[in-house]
């Protein structure tokens, strides 16, 4: 019983992450179209930044927002500079070209900060707290509420403001969206400052617990796309959803058979998930869109 | 009075071949103009290069005197200039009410910090659209169908809310492409008779239509294309008694329903 308690509360941290990953994705692909497999490489920036700016005697909220701040300004100038000047290329292109940023992000990071494994205490200090038997670190509970916050802040923008609604009347269709006076190019480098942002907050909530390195983005986008796909590429709900599940599958398939099987486990369930709901757990068809 | 839109000399070639060649004509305010012409004779395209969408390779588009050549379709929705297709361009997951209250956010202002808290302020402004955007859907007679998704409506219905979208821009001139394809007999009679509502309200109207009773019936000045060449330009019964139009377009059954239509 403890084990399982244990089991799950890991899962639901690394789960948490996963699904902010996936919801970078997702606002990126209703934006426009795009995977961007860059977005891995937000949550090292977010992580490296942070540690880098701890080490440089900031306090650890202001390493924090500049972290943000600068990782979401290179989310928008990634798209100022690569996506939107090939704008109108086959998507495949535009998704190869992000392949490109990934690479070329993670050897700047390499250049600038440095190839050594950083990590900083957590937030709350080191010492597990015991819930019925359980054992979780206090930034766990950090990462939870951090990626809870996010959630909830994004679906109130996107319910209640009318830059929300542009946004997502220009993932609905873009062609529309222009014709109603909705500058769509402005809401494509915010989709993607946006999504850059969210991915330092993963990176800085987590990295007290998995640590970080220039070269630890790919693996990350990789789960992010997984479980982006496991809840249906473009619904924000389904990045939540998808996220936990993959994150709590592994931390059980590492528990009770192998630490070296929960890669495949995750696999496997997505591909068969893929296979008999093509469009993922809560996606919606895209065919059928007037 | 003079021109709202003035459209002097536009053209556009696609691989060497011109869709649209040297093509000029006005639109005063209140004035409803039509271009007519067979499938194909540029006619789509003409619309294209006016709100933004092609870049022309040669020529002119001039909106109350200020050269508006290919300017992006958001900027010219704030200048007035608003649309609607003829294979229909809509927000598919969102209910009829919200694809018209998107069309009207132009006339709200922005304020994200109010938005996200619900201030009272932002709620009023909410209400506001809605009741607007609840106004026009009544107005095109879709008004039942409020809360309904885009996506499980009637086509006949779909062309009717394209067309209170584009009126929720509060627009000083409307383009029309095909408004009455796929429309029934009674659906084209409403169509026509909001198409002059409209423009008896002042808002100049640029229409392109197959339904010849219908132009015949609601154009001031009809403008004649084939090939994406403009043939011949004039009131319907000039336009209609033009040989080169009857022999290009419309042909002795086009004939008779201008002849029906003028009776
Ligand atoms: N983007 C494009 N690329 C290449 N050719 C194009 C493009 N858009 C239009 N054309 C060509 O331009 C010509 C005019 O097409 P257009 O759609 O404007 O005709 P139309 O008058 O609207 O016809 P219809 O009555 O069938 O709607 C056609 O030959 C069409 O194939
Ligand atoms: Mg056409």
């Amino acid at each position: 019983m403890s084990d399982l308690l244990q089991f799950l509360l890991s899962g639901l941290t690394v789960g948490a992450v996963y699904a902010l990953l996936a919801l970078g994705f997702t606002i990126i692909f209703n934006a426009s179209g795009v995977v961007n497999f860059a977005q891995g490489e937000f949550v090292m920036l977010g992580g490296m930044a942070t540690a880098f700016g701890i080490a440089a005697g900031l306090p650890v909220p202001l390493a924090a927002l500049l972290a943000i701040l600068g990782t979401a300004a290179l989310g928008v100038a990634l798209n100022a500079l690569a996506i939107a000047p090939a704008r109108g290329a086959p998507v495949v292109s535009l998704i190869i070209i992000t392949i490109g940023a990934a690479i070329f992000l993670q050897g700047a990071a390499g250049l600038l900060f440095d190839k050594q494994i950083h990590r900083y205490p957590g937030f709350s200090g080191e010492a597990a707290l015991r819930i019925l038997g359980a054992t979780i670190l206090p930034q766990s509970l950090w990462v939870i509420a951090g990626a809870t916050l996010t959630f909830a802040l994004l679906w109130l923008f996107f319910s209640r403001t009318l830059t929300g609604k542009a946004v997502l009347a220009t993932a609905n269709n873009p062609l529309a969206a222009s014709l109603v006076g909705i500058n769509t190019r402005a809401i494509m480098a915010l989709s993607f400052g946006l999504s850059a942002a969210i991915g330092a907050v993963a990176g800085l909530l987590v990295t007290p617990i998995t640590m970080t390195a220039y070269n630890t983005g790919v693996a990350l986008a990789l789960s992010g796309f997984a479980a982006a796909m496991l809840g249906g590429l473009g619904s924000p709900l389904g990045a939540l959803v998808g996220g936990l599940l993959l994150g709590v599958l592994e931390a059980l398939t590492a528990g009770y058979v192998s630490s070296q099987y929960k890669d495949a486990v995750s696999f496997i369930l997505i591909i068969l998930v893929l296979t008999f709901l093509p469009q993922g757990l809560l996606g919606r068809k895209s065919t059928d869109r007037v | 009075m003079s021109a709202l839109l003035d459209i002097s000399d536009l053209g556009i070639a696609f691989g060497g071949i011109k869709a649209v060649d040297g093509v000029s004509f006005a639109v005063r305010p209140g004035e409803i103009v039509s271009v007519i012409g067979p499938n194909g004779a540029g006619k789509t395209t003409l619309f294209n290069m006016i709100s933004g969408l092609y870049r022309p390779s040669q020529g002119q588009v001039r909106l109350d005197g200020r050269d508006i050549t290919a300017m992006e379709p958001h900027l010219l929705a704030r200048l007035g200039l608003s649309r609607t297709f003829q294979n229909l361009q809509l927000f598919g997951d969102m209910t009829l009410l919200e694809n018209v209250m998107v069309g009207h956010h132009l006339r709200e202002r922005a304020h994200v910090l109010p938005d996200l808290f619900a201030l009272s302020s932002s709620r009023r402004s909410t209400r506001a659209s809605a009741d607007n955007a609840l106004a026009l859907l009544r107005r095109v007679r879709l008004d039942k169908g409020a809360y309904r998704e885009a996506r499980a409506m009637s086509y006949g219905a779909l062309k009717r809310l394209e067309i209170a979208r584009a009126l929720a821009l509060e627009p000083r001139i409307l383009l029309l492409d095909e408004p009455a394809a796929g429309c029934n007999a009674v659906e084209t009679a409403e169509i026509d008779e909001l198409i002059a509502e409209v423009a008896a309200s002042g808002v100049a109207i640029l229409l392109v239509e197959h339904d010849m009773k219908l132009v015949m019936k609601i154009s001031a000045h009809i403008v004649v294309l084939d090939h994406g060449r403009k043939i011949a330009e004039g009131a319907p019964a000039e336009v209609a008694r033009d040989p080169q139009v009857i022999a290009a377009y419309l042909g002795q059954h086009g004939q008779d329903q201008v002849l029906h239509a003028e009776r």
